[in-house]
């Protein structure tokens, strides 16, 4: 499973980063940024989900294909 | 109903009479809509009426749904931000830009005036202000003197929550904290004056602009390390930035940084003094606290924006036109079933929370991160003094884009 945040839709709510920071990063504007290349760890896929269903912009996708 | 409404502050206000049908004559400046606006917007879906409207303010209109309020917030080419407090004047800026730059702008200068004040509101900017927050906040609790339980009765609105954002946002600028009682007069004309005569209006707008001309030069004589010094020196596209905008971007952070914050810190106290039950399992469970502030931002959200409409056209079978105003109730979005299960019911708990109370698309509160951090403190530290409490007699709730009480007797237990 992948996180990936659509830059274009983020607009800084800061709900990823507060709920999953494992997996989220910001930037120096507040806007979010995956963590390295976004594969999420099986401990983690609950907190990635929770993070697309807090966006409020629908900035926030997971890509649950397995490599 | 009186013939004058007083407002508290000492003077009658609206030019307006009392409400009669909230479908095609919403005025959201009216005393009884705050008190009740949930019950409006659940009365006018449950009616067929999605989209809500006006004769006031020289033509208005409210979409209620969580998707139209979306479809209108992101759309920036037929609704424009040049105006965003609904009120009886128009007022006369420069197009694109507005007068409280970037919140009064539109794409493109609003990207470049929001990317200035970007970085001091960015979370790992606002995080080290947490223990600030904190101890004025018990300052404030230690402030209210001896408290018997079982008698005592506290302002949460008047001596904590209006407190608390006003403070903070001072000393972010760089005005001195002493003149709290003067912003919140600012704050008072700007946001709960709207239905004043426009004379009225320009003398409320007038006073601030003064008083902010004097600061804004004596921080050009001498600069200081405050947003103030900053709008100051930062330059946009190689330029330093007009008087203008200067100006405006400090009306902006003053007034959208004080009785926002103050309103989402009230009504949350008033849940919990109103519902004994989720006082208590805060009280036992303190790692619920920010998903239940997160809850309780959805279900009292207290900020209303506007745009203005910027060409005729019809949207969704409305016949909008050019210079209407649109009001953009977050809250009422945040209250939709179609987006929400139970959504007129708090629910601590809830994990899967897409609320707006922050607005969405590029507007987004640029003050979000300072927003949750003070509300969160303040709730923790007044339940944390103050494990019981109860609702002690009226709660007066504010008029206009801004919704939260003003007066919130609560008597400690």
């Amino acid at each position: 499973m992948r996180v990936r945040v659509d830059a274009d839709k983020c607009q800084g709510h800061n709900r990823c980063y507060a709920l999953a920071p494992e997996l989220f990063d910001v930037d120096d504007y507040g806007q979010a940024v995956v963590i390295g290349d976004g594969e999420v760890p099986p401990d983690l896929e609950e907190k990635a989900r929770l993070a697309v269903a807090n966006c409020p912009e629908y900035a926030i996708s997971l890509d649950e294909t397995k490599d | 109903m009186t013939e004058t409404i007083h407002d508290g502050y000492g003077t009658p206000t609206g030019i307006y009479g009392p409400v009669d049908d909230w479908a095609t004559d919403l005025d959201h400046a009216d005393p009884g809509y705050n008190p009740r606006a949930p019950e409006i917007w659940t009365e006018l879906r449950e009616a067929g009426c999605p989209i809500a409207h006006s004769d006031r303010y020289g033509g208005m209109w409210a979409p209620l749904t969580a998707e139209l309020v979306r479809e209108v917030a992101y759309d920036t080419e037929r609704f424009t931000s040049h105006s965003v407090v609904v009120s009886t004047s128009r007022i006369e800026t420069p197009r694109g830009i507005g007068g409280a730059p970037p919140i009064t702008s539109d794409p493109p200068f609003h990207g470049l005036a929001r990317r200035l004040l970007l970085p001091p509101f960015a979370p790992k900017q606002i995080e080290p202000w947490e223990p600030e927050v904190r101890k004025l906040c018990r300052q404030r609790l230690d402030d209210m003197g001896e408290i018997t339980p079982g008698e005592t009765v506290v302002d949460a609105a008047e001596q904590y929550a209006q407190h608390i954002p006003v403070n903070v946002i001072a000393r972010m600028l760089g005005l001195p904290v002493e003149d709290d009682d003067r912003f919140r007069g600012f704050v008072h004309d700007a946001l709960e004056g709207v239905n004043r005569s426009p004379e009225e209006r320009k003398q409320g707008f007038e006073r601030m602009e003064q008083y902010l001309d004097e600061h804004i030069e004596r921080h050009r004589v001498e600069p200081r390390d405050d947003l103030i010094s900053y709008l100051l020196d930062v330059e946009l596209d190689g330029q330093k930035l007009s008087h203008e905008h200067v100006r405006g971007s400090i009306v902006l952070l003053l007034i959208a940084g004080i009785d926002t914050t103050w309103s989402a810190i009230g009504s949350s106290i008033w849940h919990l003094a109103t519902h004994a039950d989720d006082r208590r399992r805060l009280a036992i469970e303190p790692e619920l606290i920010p998903t239940a502030i997160e809850e309780l931002l959805r279900a009292y959200a207290p900020v209303t924006m506007a745009r203005m409409v910027a060409k005729d056209n019809d949207f969704h079978g409305c016949p909008m036109k050019e210079r209407e105003w649109v009001l953009l109730p977050f809250p009422a979005a945040n209250r939709d079933p179609e987006l929400f299960e139970q959504a007129d019911e708090v629910v601590l708990d809830r994990a899967e929370n897409r609320h707006a109370a922050f607005g969405l698309g590029i507007h987004r509160c640029l003050g979000s991160n300072l927003a949750r951090l003070e509300v969160r403190v303040a709730v923790e530290e007044f339940i944390g003094r103050f494990p019981e409490f109860e609702l002690a007699g009226d709660v007066r709730w504010s008029v206009g884009q801004i919704r939260g009480p003003r007066e919130l007797p609560v008597r400690i237990l």
